[in-house]
């Protein structure tokens, strides 16, 4: 670290801040393949918990429910990699961090609130009428 | 919706009419009376001094950074006076309601008084000051022309006075809220609250909440994207850590108090049922819901501070900070943390035994990064050349008064402690003692710290010292007694006292508050006279500490461009660095430098939000419609806005540059 190295250097005089990475993949944008693909998953993906109410095939209103939500879960992921282009490199490796960051986060409020909320509506709300009663 | 008489609804003016206007409150009325002379003068004296021009095109419309951090710190200043004046109407009202006596407030403006206080404290002071601090500072750490996104910085700003607008027309039209600064419902819910007081909570929070968020963003892209070059993220300074996890914390936490209130609105407007008693609907999930954003708010408030402790520390010792990269996993280790604590604040709300520890134990492990920090900056003192300038006074005064605060923090995470404690003035006194000596004295070291780097001239030591210790004495014969007062189970929020034993505490607290209004009077009698003698405190070097990280390698000011030519990082505390290694200013082959313009559609926006919150609150349905039109449009006509930036020329590089060296060189 000799003090020449600290002299500072002029190229980044346009304040456009030229160091910025936002080049480091070249295919940030996808390849209309990769758009065809996702909207073909999403379709598929959308059509069969349609059918699956409409015809009410499971004749179990509970498993129904749970399909549908596994299905959604699998379409955001679709939605994620061909339409915003997620991968573990794109911006330096920080959308996936993001994606990271908020899967935990979503996952503990909504675990902790129905936990939480479990508990409550137990220990609190006795419910001596009935609800569906009322209008 | 059916518990308002629809007849009472005018169709121009919605709910408003003169009865609306609290002519019957002579305390208001007085008030009133003040803010008018008060404003006159002021908008007289600006236009008397032809100042509006200036006023908009340098400051009202500016894209920079710094004065946007300046603005936000101003609208903090007159945020806080507010604040503290309903503070100390509180203290007033408790030391005389004793033996019979109503004191002099009745319920429904003292109810007013103690919402207003709490929400303006922490949406309207401790917001603007930390959010005006990372923005004036965080972009010179990290050797950054501006911010990511400069525009967005000043739309941000005039959401957050908006917001604060709306919160102050409350107090002279109509009412505000009644319930405690977070609203809780079902006293909330339109049965309890039919008037506009919840309303104007509602829209304030709503529309400061956008400038939140949208800043939030703003500085993550910031610190992300525009760091000089060999900035690592470890070689990062540590306020910029602190900002940046603040920052996320912000990002990731507003948006489930935005959608809170949104249910909230719902239940209020539309009829709906997400909180209310019956038909289905929970209170206690309202209560569950805003504590997931509230418990990550108050840590969003702290981080920043930490930061300028770190910083202030590391300066005044002399010396590199102990322990950079534990100081920096503590950090994001609170992060995290502050996410899975948040059911403290309802302890005893019917949880079973099972909830309650694991809450309880998270929140005992979330002092562990805290300790750890507080161990990193003592053994950064220890054997370091302490200077004790003003900064360095209030975080050793931090220092103190945070762990205590903080230890009566983990009493109150034992479940069972909690129990006898909840909603006491133990509580109370637990948070201002952990708020006001970990915010505010952060917020004063730093002012004290940066306001030579803003101003260019380092602010009076004598006056400094007459606040500072006014603070402290005043900060514990205020809160001293609230603990004792809660041990002995006095809650919060009440009016009138029966047992007179009690009233001398009260007494004892309301001297505490008067020490402390001589504090904040003495702080701007500090910044006057500072100014005054501005010639003999001038700080012509840039660099008044001895500091250790970029901000202080530039000018005080530093020019609307920070930084000629971009710094180039080899080392944690760069500019301490680039000292060592005999670092010399660049004085020549300087280029024009690309900057963003001024622009005035962020004003206009917010101005129409305040608009539309306004007819929202007032169910002046039509103009609410038309204001919300009108946001869209000048929102997209903004999209057409191609005169975005321009080049500052070479010559006036040039001209700074010269100016620079000369004063360099005078001082030497």
């Amino acid at each position: 670290m000799s003090s020449g190295s600290h002299a500072e250097h002029g190229d980044h005089g346009h304040g456009d801040h030229g160091h910025s990475d936002h080049h480091d993949d070249g295919h940030a944008h996808g390849s209309m393949k990769d758009y065809v693909t996702g909207f073909i998953l999403s379709v598929i993906l959308t059509a069969i918990p349609f059918w699956l109410v409409m015809t009410d095939a499971l004749a179990n209103d509970q498993m129904t429910g749970m399909v549908i939500m596994a299905f959604a879960v699998v379409q955001i992921v679709v939605h994620m990699i061909y339409f915003l282009h997620m991968n573990s490199r794109s911006e330096g490796g920080w959308t996936m961090m993001a994606l990271i960051f908020t899967i935990i986060l979503v996952v503990i409020t909504m675990t902790g609130s129905l936990w939480v909320m479990y508990h409550l509506n137990t220990n609190m709300m006795p419910m001596s009428h009935d609800m569906s009663q009322m209008p | 919706m059916d518990t308002h008489p629809a007849a009472a609804l005018s169709p121009i003016f919605g709910r408003l009419s003169l009865d609306s206007l609290p002519l019957h409150e002579p305390i208001v009325v007085a008030t009133f009376i003040a803010v008018v002379i008060g404003g006159l003068v002021t908008v007289g004296a600006i236009t008397k001094f032809r100042l509006w021009g200036y006023l908009w095109n340098e400051w009202f419309t500016t894209v920079d950074h710094k004065r946007i951090g300046i603005m936000y710190m101003i609208l903090g200043l007159i945020m806080f006076v507010r604040g503290f004046a309903d503070a100390v109407m509180m203290r007033l009202q408790q030391a005389m309601a004793f033996g019979g006596s109503e004191g002099y407030l009745n319920a429904h403006h003292y109810d007013q008084i103690f919402t207003a206080h709490g929400v303006i404290m922490i949406f309207f002071v401790a917001m603007p000051f930390i959010t005006g601090l990372m923005n004036y500072i965080v972009p010179l750490q990290i050797g950054a022309r501006d911010v990511s996104f400069p525009f967005l910085n000043n739309f941000s700003f005039w959401m957050t006075a908006a917001g604060a607008v709306l919160v102050m027309m409350s107090l002279f039209v109509g009412e505000f809220a009644q319930t405690g600064w977070l609203a809780y419902p079902p006293l909330s819910g339109i049965g309890y609250s039919p008037a506009t007081g919840v309303d104007y909570y509602i829209w304030a929070l709503q529309i400061a909440g956008v400038g939140t968020t949208l800043s939030g963003i703003n500085l993550i892209a910031t610190i992300v994207k525009l760091r000089a070059p060999g900035m690592k993220l470890m070689r990062m300074p540590v306020f910029t850590w602190t900002s940046l996890c603040a920052n996320i914390l912000i990002v990731a936490s507003f948006p489930i108090l935005t959608a809170t209130l949104v249910l909230l609105s719902l239940d209020r407007y539309v009829g709906t049922n997400f909180f209310t008693n019956d038909f289905g609907g929970s209170a206690m999930m309202y209560v569950n819901l805003i504590w997931i954003w509230g418990h990550p708010e108050v840590y969003i408030l702290i981080l920043p501070l930490f930061g300028v402790f770190s910083e202030v520390t590391s300066t005044f010792s002399g010396k590199r900070l102990f322990g950079y990269s534990s100081m920096v996993y503590a950090t994001v280790c609170i992060m995290v943390l502050s996410y899975l604590v948040w059911l403290h604040h309802f302890f005893t709300m019917g949880s079973g035994a099972s909830v309650n520890s694991f809450f309880g134990i998270t929140t005992m492990v979330i002092s562990i990064p805290t300790g750890a920090k507080l161990f990193n900056w003592l053994f950064t003192m220890y054997r370091g050349r302490i200077r004790f300038e003003l900064p360095m006074m209030w975080t050793v005064a931090f220092m103190l008064t945070f762990t205590i605060g903080g230890m009566t923090g983990v009493l109150l995470a034992v479940p069972p402690a909690d129990f006898v404690l909840h909603n006491s003035l133990f509580l109370i006194a637990h948070f201002h003692n952990v708020i006001i000596g970990g915010v505010l004295f952060g917020l004063f070291a730093a002012i004290n710290y940066w306001w030579p780097k803003a101003f260019g001239y380092k602010l009076d030591v004598f006056w400094g010292k007459v606040s500072f210790w006014c603070w402290q004495i005043g900060f514990w014969m205020a809160f001293t007694p609230l603990y004792i007062l809660g041990l002995m189970g006095v809650t919060r929020r009440m009016r009138v006292f029966d047992d007179p034993s009690l009233q001398i505490w009260f007494v004892i607290a309301a001297i505490g508050a008067a020490i402390v209004a001589m504090g904040i009077a003495a702080m701007f009698i500090q910044f006057f006279v500072s100014f005054m003698k501005r010639k003999q405190l001038a700080d012509t070097t840039g660099d008044p500490w001895g500091g250790r990280t970029l901000e202080w390698a530039t000018s005080s000011p530093p020019p609307d461009y920070n930084f000629a030519f971009t710094p180039v990082i080899h080392d944690l505390d760069a500019w301490a660095d680039m000292k060592k290694n005999g670092y010399e200013r660049p004085l020549a082959g300087f280029r024009s430098i690309h900057m963003p313009s001024n622009t005035g559609t962020g004003i206009i926006l917010a101005g129409l939000s305040t608009v539309c919150g306004f007819a929202l609150i007032w169910y002046i349905w039509w103009l609410a419609g038309l204001s919300f039109v009108a946001l869209l449009a000048v929102a997209i006509a903004h999209t057409f806005n191609y005169k975005r930036d321009f080049h500052i020329p070479v010559e006036d590089v040039i001209t700074t540059e010269n100016e620079r060296t000369r004063l360099l060189s005078a001082g030497a």
